[in-house]
This record gives C-alpha cells, sequence and structure tokens, in this order.
C-alpha cells in the first residue's frame, strides 16, 4: 500500500476528500434553503426533499439505467414538495416551520413506502473525474475523485449569489423576504414569488438527495441520509443567508463530519463519535457568537418566521 | 355573547375531526390507487391498535413516551416558542437514568433505584431543553435552530458514551450501558400489563394542564408568548418564565426517556432514539397545543403506529405507510388552522340572510 506511507498527511487529506464528498449534499440542500429563505419562508422540510430525491433518483436511475434521469427526477420530487409546502402557507395562519416538519415526515414516510424495492438492487451511479490521476498514491486519488454534481454545486452557488444580488428577479425574491408591505406597495405577486423560491429550492435539495445515492454512499436504504437536510437549515443560518458562504459552510461541515473517520485511520479511534457532533456544536458555537438578544442576526430576510 | 361560546367550541371539535377525516380520506384514496381496499385496511387499524389486550397494552405503551414528548413542544408552545428538542431530551433523559441506575445505586433498594432514575433522567431533560430556553432569551438564539441542533448533539453525545466510557462490556452486538438489573426495572400497573410510566405520563398532561391553564404562572407564561413586550411592561419575569417553562417541557421528555430505560429497555442504548420525539412534535400540534388534548391524540398515534406490523402482515404494507399516515394527518391539521374564526361570521351571514 503507497497510500499508508502517508501517514499523517493522509488526515488533511481524507479531510478534504471528505469534505467534498460530504459536503456536496449539504452544498445543494443549503442553496435551496437560502433562496427559499430570502423569499422570507422557512422550509424545514428539506430533509424530506432530500430523502425523497435520493430514492425516486435511484429508483429511476435503476429503471431508465440512465443516473441523469435519476437527478432530474430527484429534482422533480423536491418540486412536487416544494410546491405542496408553497401551496399549505400561502393560506393564512399556516405555520410555515410545522408544515415543513410535517412535509419532511411525508416526504419520508413516501420514500420508504415505495423505496422498498429498491434496497437490493444495484443502480449506475454518477461519474466522477479523477483530479488526482497523476498521483500514483491511492489515497490521493480517492480524495480528489470528484463528482459531477460538486462541480455543478459549485457552479450553482456563485450563479444563485449573482441571480439574488444583480437581477430583477433577485431584487424581487429578496424585497418579498424582507417586507411583505412594501412587496405589495410594489405591486410584487408576494405569494406567487414564495411559492417559486420554493420550488426552486425544493429542487436543489432534491438534487442534493440524489448525490447520496447515486455517488456516495451510493445506494439506497432507509438510513441513507443522516438529518443533512434538517443540518442545512442551520447551515443557512451559519452562512448567513448568502450562497457563496454556504458553499464554504458545506465544506466545512462536510470536512468536520470526515474529521472522525480521517482520524480514525490514521489510528485514533476514541471521540469517534463526538467528532459526528463538531458541526453542530460548531453551528451553535458560532450562533452564539454572532446572536445578541437586542439584535436580530445581521443579513437575515426580515419576514422570516424565526426573526419575529 | 352566548352565541359567540358555542360558535368556538363548536371549532375547536369540529376542525380538528375533519382534518383527521380528510387525512384518512386521503390515504384511503391512495391505498385505492394502489389497489388495496381502503376499508379492510383501517379495519386492520383499528383492530391493530385497539382491538384485544395486547393490541391495547402496545398501543399504551407507544402512547406513554408520545406523550411526554408532545408536552415538550407543547409547552414552549404556551411561550410562543417552537420547540423541537423532544428527542434529545429524551435520549440525554435516558442515558442519565441508566448512568444513576446502573452504576451509581446498584446497591440500593429498587424504589430508591427507581427514583433516582426518574429523578436523573427528568433533571437532565430539563437542564438540555433549559439550556434552550436560556440561549433564547439571554443570547438571541432562535428555539427551534437550537434544539434541532441539541437532538444532535444529544444522540452523539449518547454514542460516544455507550460505545466508549460507560460501555457494558458484555453488550456485544449492540452496545449498551450496563444493565439497571431486572429488581430496579419499573413494573406494570396491576391488572392492566401496563409499566407505570404511562400512569407518570398521565399524571404529568393533567399537571401540565392545571399548571399552564388554571394557575397565575400559567396566564403570566401566556402573556408573554402573546406579547413579550407588554408582559415585561407589566414586570413579569419573562426570562425566568421562559427558563422554567422549557425546564418543564425538557423534565417530561427526559421522564419519557428514564421511563423507556427503566421499564423497558433496561439499559441505555440507540433504540432510545427511535423517533419518539420527532412524533411528539406532531402529537402536540395536533392537540393544538393542549396539555390535555395531548392525551388522546397520542394514543390515536400510539394506536396507529402499534397497527404497523398486522399492516405488513395483513395487506402487505409497508411499515413506512404508518409514517405516511402520520405526515398526511400533520399536513392536512396544519392546514386546517387557517379555517379557525371562520364559523362564526358564517353562521352570522346565515342567520342575516
Amino acid at each position: 500500500m503507497n497510500g499508508e506511507a502517508l501517514g499523517w498527511w493522509g488526515v488533511p487529506l481524507a479531510i478534504l476528500g471528505g469534505a467534498i464528498r460530504a459536503g456536496t449534499p449539504y452544498l445543494f440542500v443549503s442553496l435551496g434553503e437560502c433562496l427559499t429563505e430570502k423569499s422570507g419562508r422557512i422550509n424545514l422540510g428539506l430533509e424530506g426533499n432530500l430523502v425523497l430525491g435520493a430514492m425516486s433518483a435511484y429508483a429511476v436511475s435503476y429503471l431508465s439505467g440512465s443516473p441523469w434521469l435519476g437527478v432530474l427526477a430527484a429534482g422533480g420530487t423536491g418540486m412536487l414538495l416544494g410546491l405542496l409546502h408553497a401551496w399549505l402557507c400561502s393560506f393564512p395562519k399556516v405555520n410555515d416551520i410545522a408544515v415543513g416538519i410535517a412535509l419532511m415526515l411525508f416526504g419520508i414516510g413516501v420514500a420508504f413506502f415505495f423505496g422498498k424495492p429498491y434496497i437490493q438492487p444495484a443502480a449506475p451511479h454518477l461519474p466522477a473525474l479523477g483530479f488526482g490521476d497523476w498521483s500514483a498514491s491511492a489515497q490521493v486519488r480517492a480524495a480528489l475523485e470528484i463528482n459531477v454534481l460538486f462541480l455543478i454545486g459549485l457552479g450553482t452557488a456563485p450563479l444563485l449569489g449573482w441571480f439574488l444580488a444583480n437581477t430583477r428577479w433577485g431584487l424581487m425574491v429578496r424585497t418579498v423576504g424582507d417586507s411583505r408591505n412594501a412587496a405589495e406597495a410594489l405591486g410584487f405577486p408576494v405569494n406567487r414569488v414564495r411559492a417559486a423560491a420554493t420550488v426552486a429550492g425544493g429542487f436543489l435539495a432534491g438534487v442534493g438527495g440524489a448525490f447520496l445515492s447515486l455517488y456516495y454512499p451510493g445506494s439506497w436504504n432507509e438510513g441513507l441520509s443522516s438529518g443533512q437536510g434538517l443540518i442545512a437549515v442551520a447551515l443557512v443560518v451559519f452562512a448567513r443567508w448568502q450562497p457563496m458562504r454556504c458553499l464554504y459552510a458545506s465544506l466545512l461541515f462536510g470536512g468536520a463530519g470526515a474529521l472522525g473517520p480521517a482520524l480514525q485511520s490514521v489510528g485514533i479511534t476514541g471521540g469517534y463519535y463526538l467528532f459526528n457532533a463538531a458541526p453542530y456544536v460548531l453551528t451553535l458555537l458560532l450562533m452564539a457568537a454572532t446572536c445578541s438578544p437586542e439584535r436580530t442576526l445581521s443579513g437575515i430576510p426580515g419576514e422570516l418566521s424565526v426573526t419575529k | 355573547m352566548n352565541v359567540r361560546v358555542p360558535a368556538q367550541v363548536l371549532e375547536s371539535l369540529l376542525i380538528p375531526v375533519s382534518a383527521l377525516l380528510a387525512a384518512l380520506l386521503l390515504f384511503g384514496i391512495f391505498l385505492a390507487c394502489l389497489g388495496n381496499d381502503p376499508l379492510a385496511v383501517f379495519h386492520s387499524m383499528v383492530r391493530g391498535g385497539f382491538g384485544s389486550a395486547f393490541a391495547w397494552r402496545n398501543t399504551l405503551e407507544r402512547a406513554a413516551p408520545l406523550m411526554l414528548t408532545a408536552l415538550c413542544t407543547a409547552l414552549p408552545a404556551q411561550l410562543g416558542l417552537i420547540v423541537i428538542g423532544g428527542e434529545g431530551a429524551l435520549v440525554v433523559g435516558g442515558v442519565s437514568a441508566a448512568l444513576a441506575g446502573g452504576l451509581a445505586f446498584e446497591d440500593q433498594t429498587p424504589w430508591l433505584a427507581i427514583a433516582a432514575m426518574l429523578i436523573a433522567g427528568t433533571a437532565a431533560g430539563g437542564a438540555w431543553i433549559g439550556l434552550v430556553g436560556w440561549l433564547k432569551h439571554y443570547r438571541g438564539i432562535n428555539e427551534t435552530i437550537t434544539s434541532l441542533l441539541f437532538n444532535y448533539i444529544a444522540i452523539a453525545l449518547m454514542n460516544h458514551l455507550v460505545t466508549g466510557p460507560w460501555r457494558d462490556p458484555a453488550s456485544l452486538n449492540k452496545p449498551s450501558t450496563r444493565p439497571v438489573g431486572s429488581a430496579h426495572m419499573l413494573g406494570d400497573m396491576p391488572g392492566l400489563g401496563v409499566h407505570w410510566g404511562l400512569a407518570l405520563a398521565l399524571a404529568l398532561c393533567l399537571v401540565c394542564y392545571t399548571v399552564f391553564r388554571q394557575t397565575t404562572f400559567g396566564f403570566a407564561v401566556r402573556i408573554a408568548g402573546g406579547n413579550p413586550r407588554a408582559a415585561r411592561l407589566a414586570g413579569l419575569p419573562v426570562g425566568l418564565l421562559t427558563l422554567i417553562t422549557c425546564f418543564w417541557a425538557g423534565a417530561a421528555a427526559g421522564l419519557a426517556g428514564s421511563i423507556e430505560v427503566a421499564a423497558i429497555q433496561g439499559a441505555a442504548n440507540a433504540s432510545l432514539a427511535a423517533g419518539y420525539g420527532y412524533a411528539g412534535i406532531l402529537a402536540a400540534f395536533l392537540a393544538r397545543q393542549n396539555p390535555l388534548a395531548v392525551i388522546p391524540v397520542a394514543l390515536i398515534l400510539g394506536g396507529i403506529s402499534a397497527s404497523a406490523g398486522l399492516l405488513q402482515r395483513s395487506h402487505h404494507l409497508p411499515d413506512a405507510a404508518v409514517l405516511m399516515l402520520q405526515g398526511i394527518i400533520f399536513i392536512t391539521i396544519l392546514s386546517s388552522e387557517t379555517c379557525y374564526g371562520r364559523l362564526q361570521p358564517w353562521l352570522d351571514s346565515r342567520r342575516r340572510a
């Protein structure tokens, strides 16, 4: 094994590889959540989108033989759940946080219900590009094998940032998210803008699910998601509602999750599960450091129910 | 005035029941589309949840932790907080109870050991959600996100303790803490075959209802929930109310965890995070955050989940069917919130016409 020669150098390398691999689902879900929250709604149901997306991607990829069709199917189911969320929340007095939890339960239920037959068979996976092929070390190659979906996410983050900051539609989303009254005075269709943002966000979250089942870990089962969809909500807070920061935060969270296994590979096994908690503790500490009871978080959309 | 009150009472019964029926209708249509006979499935659900003494025991043993985790969401809701940390508080409570029962009190008399377990679990759960309340009031951190993060931290902590420092070397396949010993387990209520945890859960629901709906403390909490600024102007200690309410909420979920350990599992292990915390959120919203309504709601939800096995055996439905139904019920109940306050105007318009 050439890889063992890396010794301690294997740790940062494994963390980098893990950050990209484990960070991709975070990236897609957090970009989706970011867009939704920018429009003034919080969708806690993206965990449901993620799990249902993972299941439908795997099923469609298995049945059609094309993983990219699977990705589209995942996005499609995500959009449907997003549409349902947007429709329910458009009624007065309906709480968006609670609807999100309900849709999370519902999405996971649907995914498990229809997913039973797909636990065994092997579906075609998404392709990966070997950026580390120049190296003789197996560890370097493994760490730098990057999935195309990550690259798409890498492009989506600045694109979404640009969209929100520089386009007419982006301005509309931000206005609707910051003040319902102002948006109505300007004649913006508040509920429709929010619905569009929720549906688009649902699409992105579904695609994140496709990455889980079609690349890493790369199979469909009921324990596939360990709450990435819920963590992404915290991640958006961490990223202060900026798509580029969502990218960095996703890599950070992915890397923090990879810390335990990476240390285990060099013989440090104690506290494996404690390292699993690293991303959550990190979010909590950052929120504790930046929040105060006198003012709300900077950058938070004014209409968001968590600010009230 | 004597017309308005009945309309409200009517609404608070009619709307949840119609929402529940609508959910069953939607689920029935879904089943029919898949080629199942919905009526037969519903019949099996009733039979699997409430059809026999065995089914009732199964239902009641699921309902007890649900009542307690529902309180974990329902009590902070009186303050206008949305706490979804029941799962974490349950886990923390269960692990603390196992520690108290298995390590510290192994030579004590049974009732002392049981009391120690329940108190340790309750206190730990209370402190856990109390911290969420503290962070909310004194640091301004949103309680929904904090309590969510706390769930994952609690589960990670449990996995660490159960596989590491507190692991019983004898537990091979399923890492657990040391068993509390059969002598120190919480027994069954005479004649019912259901453990005493159910009685504790029922009692706590009643106490919470009384405290939060009938006392000045509860009144103060609800004022603070309705308008924190007005509450502060009236001299109410909003921070203290938040801390106490969140402590009670967490204590309820922690009690659920210690009951799971003391009456069912016998030790703390990964089975503690079985989703009671998340189902409790559903129960609380179904009960419209009313601690007394939590009791029947928990019974219905417990019955539905107890029937999963029968649905699988006699209709070949995956056990996720129950999860789906719960999701649909949750969705229709939440959507029905929009109907409140519309019955009275509707009645008035009919009378005028």
